[in-house]
């Protein structure tokens, strides 16, 4: 066995039974936020890709609570407000939702339920980085993913404006900003993301960009069979294309997915920022050397104080003290 | 099932009808989403809302519940007269060509011999004409006016597509498109399978509904085919493990029967248990019957079980009611007339109908004990929960002992799945606190009983002194010691019939499977149809070779199937009269010229020559049935019967309620509704994000689907005024909740018999107890009667009224 992980090339295979080295390193960050002049990697990665198929989702929600105990977020139990979608929005806690819409074909005068999971698209041109003023708060690896280092997150909100998909949600507890991370520390060693590993219908596939087009191009092919002329493909080109991304029976309307982005594209104010954040942001907190701006990177492990004192009340609650 | 889940990839055409397999299911389901995505399969469902499973179907009905027979036996009717019938398997593999008593008749509804005092048929002329050769007479060209097929076509002339769209609510065009698709799979190379659950079990005639498919995949000649057959989709991870081992009150294990008052003695009782053979040279396998009781009695009694006391018959209770079910035990609870009751990993206070009757019964107990991983409802039925459970906890006397138990993950076993697998499993995880195994509990039970009986006597103490309990520790069985007693194994030498005077089995050696089994005590096996789990290879069960020659979908070497291994059943079916498959590329086995081999353990004798044995070997005939004759209540055919709680009369029989042969007790007839107080049908169902009553106690699951709500359409919702995500008042004869309303285009109304019926959807899952909001389950509405056969309570298909109500006051 080699003493680092494989490239991750599905979700399906079982997990590696020893402990292994992350295969993403520090060198393997292409972008970082309010950064310029990142060093170029001297390694690419494969391009990896979540697939979501859309005509395969039942809507069961595994996904989200496969996210849940994966990154160990702890949502509220809330109210119905009349639908199935629960919580009703992404939270701090919530990084995937079953968004669900009741939609009548006017074609065909069939009701459809379309049931789309929502969450981060790993932008390969992506918005919330570019928007960020926070030195390494927000970092793209060579194969795609986009992950928020939360150690150097100001919780300032500005990845929420930049976001085209109106996806990170900044937390009342910590203000940091908080989003799918494709899983980085899973995809690190080897394995798929907890969502495509928990889904039962492969709705939800991982693998390299390849090999997902290549499948979902499959599925296209089998939707037009059955009658979905407009089947397709949704990888928005105006963010160059996405690391997360799918099949629709009607890629001719997004939007009739619970409001998927059109024509998703990075917006010209946030474009326009680029520039002046650079400057302001490092004006404003000084410039980090590389080191330090991945400080924290890949230090995820390390029990916070709030953990120990968190651990410590569950230890009392159970023991009755 | 009759399939495993595994062969769902094969078929062509999936129709979910009375399940929802993509909600209550989604891990099996998967097949589906493969036999779609890699052979173009079609999924067609039909239910009264478009479910989880409608969202990814290629073709959807909707259907008013309770009204599934009627839509049955149009199909049927439809095949028939497009010549949509597998002719060959037909009359070769069904008992179509059987001619019935001239008794025998149908008319109002109803079939010959109802005596409307007794609720109950006679039953005498529901039978085949017998021969002088004491075989069953049959016209093997169905042109004799009494054979099967005849009595068949007459029976289903009523359901034209206008008795069902008017009786079903289903609109023509929509229902006529469905039987297209599905009379396609009437030819030999195209299958269709069906995946039901407990939309069709919870009927006052469930079993019916199922037989209505069951007898239509036999015309389309789908049953023992990859990719068809009848597949139940079990409702607990281990439900048809309990069937199995028959814990049931009228069932020992391997569906084998308690004796009745009517059977005193071993020669009575095995009187009517001789399963000789209806039809020349035919296998009618149940003539072992003998074998595997005595072979069960032994392996309860041991060396007190002899041939002289007739294998300690005496022991066995005797029924005198045709069943104990949980719907009688709660009314005889509520006539004070039980003192104790155990509720071992059970919650019927959420899963029996009639919650105030429920409560009422508890309270009349002296004890309960409740053994369960989780604090259930049941055990906390005496707390005041406010409006969620309002009692008087002061008048309620019985104690309660509640006995905490591992839950599955933290045990040893096997499960056995839908499609019969025995999986062994480990445990994943050390049980919390005080928490034991059941089986712990039980045996320290037993042994600290047994003592008294030793040291007090009692009225009847030999069956407890005497049971075998031969385990190292006898307070703990472990798993593989339980595991080995349901194999079976030789307590003396057996001789090889096949050569005489060598050994078949050495004594104290594992059977290899029941075909060792003997009936004169020189074997013991606990449950005959689990015999070959764990035999001298070893535990079977913990098999995990996932290759799968052929791409059958077989894997032989995954776990292990009952019977003997084998993954389908009645695949001897899936082959022509000469032995060939009549598809091909669907081979499961074939007829070599000299036996039957091929990917699946073969369901007939290996050497069983085709044309001469048929392939229903449990049955007399040797063939399916079309016809049962009498061995169900409510008759040979399915006919139309309404719910108890119904919006229209029965078109066949307006005078006729609900099933006519259901057991009803006098109180729970006078508490029916009818649709002039309460206009709406209700139907119960799961969600997804939940199971039962158990996961509302987890914070993940609970955050999924936090709040009890029931859905109802645009239309009915605008006609009361009520908007979603608002409070409702929900109630019906026996009761009232409250909840949230989902407003959607998935319910529509429905217009039957010149009615515009209104369905409101009300799922379970929420309780008084646990993580999730506080609320009700659809328990505190529905009836209490079951179905006629089996006693399952009808949840599917009663009368309730709707309004908008005020948000709940802040606490």
């Amino acid at each position: 066995m080699s003493d680092t992980a494989p490239q991750p090339t599905t979700a399906a295979a079982n997990p590696p039974v020893q402990p292994l080295e992350s295969n993403l390193l520090p060198s393997d960050v292409v972008r970082i936020s309010a950064t310029p002049d990142v060093p170029q990697p001297t390694r690419q990665l494969t391009k990896v890709a979540k697939l979501i198929d859309v005509s395969k989702c039942i809507g069961c929600k595994a996904c989200q609570s496969a996210c849940v105990e994966w990154n160990d977020t702890h949502p509220e139990i809330g109210e119905n407000i009349g639908s199935y979608e629960n919580p009703h929005d992404l939270t701090p806690d919530m990084f995937t939702l079953m968004r669900f819409s009741e939609w009548e074909n006017p074609a065909t005068n069939e009701l459809e339920w379309l049931i789309r999971k929502d969450g981060c698209m790993h932008c390969e041109d992506p918005g919330c980085l570019k928007a960020c003023p926070a030195p390494g708060a927000i970092v793209q690896y060579s194969n795609g993913i986009v992950d928020f280092i939360h150690d150097n997150c100001i919780g300032c909100g500005y990845c929420v404006t930049g976001c085209p998909f109106d996806i990170p949600r900044i937390s009342k507890v910590d203000h940091k900003s908080y989003k799918c991370t494709l899983c980085s520390d899973r995809v690190a060693v080897g394995q798929g993301p907890a969502c495509a590993k928990a889904c039962p219908t492969k709705a939800i596939t991982f693998g390299t960009k390849d090999d997902m087009t290549a499948l979902a191009n499959e599925r296209v092919e089998d939707l037009k069979s059955r009658g979905y002329e407009n089947a397709g493909i949704y990888d928005p080109e105006g963010v160059g294309g996405t690391h997360v991304f799918y099949v629709l029976h009607h890629a001719d309307k997004p939007s009739i997915y619970s409001n998927l982005a059109e024509n998703p594209r990075i917006s010209p104010i946030v474009e326009g920022w680029k520039g002046v954040t650079k400057t302001a942001g490092m004006a404003a907190m000084g410039v980090a050397a590389a080191g330090a701006v991945l400080m924290g990177l890949f230090t995820r492990n390390k029990v916070e104080p709030e953990e120990e004192e968190a651990a410590e009340r569950l230890v009392q609650d159970r023991e009755g003290i | 099932m009759t399939n495993a889940w595994t062969d769902i990839k094969n078929t062509d055409l999936v129709i979910v009808m009375g399940g929802n397999a993509a909600e209550a299911h989604p891990c099996g389901f998967k097949w589906v989403t493969e036999a779609k995505a890699t052979r173009g399969a079609k999924l067609i469902v039909v239910d009264p809302r478009y479910t989880r499973t409608a969202s990814v179907s290629d073709y959807y009905a909707p259907i008013r519940p309770g009204s599934d027979i009627a839509f049955l036996m149009g199909v049927i009717r439809w095949c028939i007269e497009n010549d949509k019938v597998q002719w060959e398997y037909v009359r070769n593999f069904t008992n179509a060509a059987l001619l019935v008593k001239d008794g025998f008749g149908w008319s109002d509804g109803l079939f010959s011999g109802y005596d409307e005092e007794k609720r109950d048929y006679d039953k005498a002329d529901w039978d085949y004409q017998i021969g002088d050769d004491g075989y069953a007479k049959l016209d093997m060209t169905l042109q004799d006016p009494r054979c099967v097929w005849n009595l068949l076509k007459a029976h289903v002339d009523v359901y034209t597509p206008e008795f069902v769209e008017n009786v079903c609510g289903t609109p023509k065009d929509r229902y006529l498109q469905i039987c297209e698709m599905i009379g396609e799979c009437s030819a030999p190379d195209r299958v269709m399978t069906s995946m039901y659950a407990l939309g069709w079990t919870q009927h006052s005639k469930g079993a019916q509904n199922i037989r209505g498919m069951a007898m239509l995949q036999l015309i389309l000649g789908n049953i023992g085919m990859r990719g068809g057959g009848m597949n139940a989709l079990r409702g607990h991870s281990n439900i048809q493990g309990l069937t199995d081992l028959g814990l049931m009150s009228n069932l020992i294990p391997g569906y084998l029967n308690i004796p009745t008052e009517r059977e005193p003695d071993w020669q009575t009782y095995m009187s009517t248990r001789e399963f000789k053979p209806l039809r020349p040279g035919q296998t009618s396998y149940w003539q072992n019957y003998s074998k595997f009781m005595v072979s069960f009695m032994k392996a309860m009694w041991g060396d007190a079980a002899t041939a002289e006391n007739d294998w300690a018959y005496h022991y066995l209770p005797k029924l005198d009611v045709p069943t104990y079910d949980v719907l009688r035990m709660f009314e005889l609870m509520k006539q004070g007339q039980v003192n104790l009751y155990f509720c071992q990993g059970f919650n019927p206070l959420m899963a029996f109908p009639n919650r105030a009757k429920l409560t009422e019964a508890l309270s009349k107990l002296k004890l309960l004990v409740v053994m369960d991983p989780l604090e259930t409802e049941t055990a906390h039925f005496w707390e005041n929960h406010g409006q969620y459970n309002d009692v008087d906890s002061a008048s309620i006397q019985t104690e309660v002992l509640e006995l905490p138990t591992t839950c599955f993950a933290e045990d040893e076993g096997a499960l056995v799945n839908s499609g019969r697998w025995l999986q062994w499993h480990w445990p994943g995880g050390s049980p919390p606190g005080e928490a034991k195994n059941d089986t712990w509990i039980m045996a320290n039970l037993f042994q600290k009983l047994r003592k008294l009986y030793q040291d007090e006597g009692g009225v009847f103490p030999e069956p407890i002194l005497n049971l075998s309990w031969n385990y190292a520790d006898p307070l703990d069985p472990k798993p593989e010691e339980l595991a080995k007693e349901m194999n079976g194994r030789a307590l003396r030498d057996i001789e090889d019939p096949a050569n005489p005077g060598t050994t078949l089995v050495a004594a104290g050696k594992q059977v290899k499977n029941f075909t060792q089994l003997q009936d004169d005590g020189s074997t013991m096996c606990g449950c005959w149809i689990f015999s070959g789990c764990w035999n001298e290879d070893g535990n079977n069960m913990a098999r995990r070779d996932n290759s799968d020659p052929g791409d059958a979908g077989m894997f032989l070497n995954w776990s292990y199937s009952w019977p003997v291994n084998r993954r389908i059943l009645y695949n001897r079916a899936s082959a022509d009269m000469q032995g060939k498959p009549w598809d091909p590329d669907r081979k499961l086995i074939e007829w070599t010229g000299e036996k039957w081999e091929g990917y699946d353990v073969p369901d007939i004798g290996v050497t069983s020559k085709p044309g001469e044995v048929m392939p229903f070997i449990m049955n007399q005939e040797g063939t399916s049935r079309l016809f049962t004759r009498g061995m169900m209540r409510d008759g040979p055919f399915p006919t139309h019967m309404e719910p108890f709680e119904s919006p229209i009369a029965n078109v066949l029989n307006p005078k006729m309620r609900g099933n006519p042969v259901s057991r009803v007790f006098v109180d729970d007839a006078e508490q029916f509704a009818t649709s002039e107080e309460f206009p709406f049908v209700a139907t119960s169902y799961r969600l997804t994000e939940h199971f039962h009553y158990w996961t509302k106690h987890n914070k993940v699951n609970a955050s999924l689907q936090p709040e009890f709500f029931v859905e109802i359409s645009q239309e009915l919702a605008a006609e009361k005024g009520i908007t979603g995500g608002s409070r409702v008042r929900v109630w019906g004869k026996r009761g009232q909740v409250w909840a949230k309303a989902v407003v959607t285009k998935r319910i529509k109304p429905m217009q039957c018999d010149g009615k515009t019926v209104h369905v409101v959807g009300i799922p379970l899952h929420w309780g008084f107890m646990g993580a999730a909001k506080k609320g009700w389950g659809p328990n505190s509405l529905t009836p209490f009667v079951g179905d006629a056969n089996v006693e399952t309570p009808e949840f599917k298909a009663f009368l309730v009224n709707i309004e908008p109500a005020a948000e709940e006051p802040v606490a």
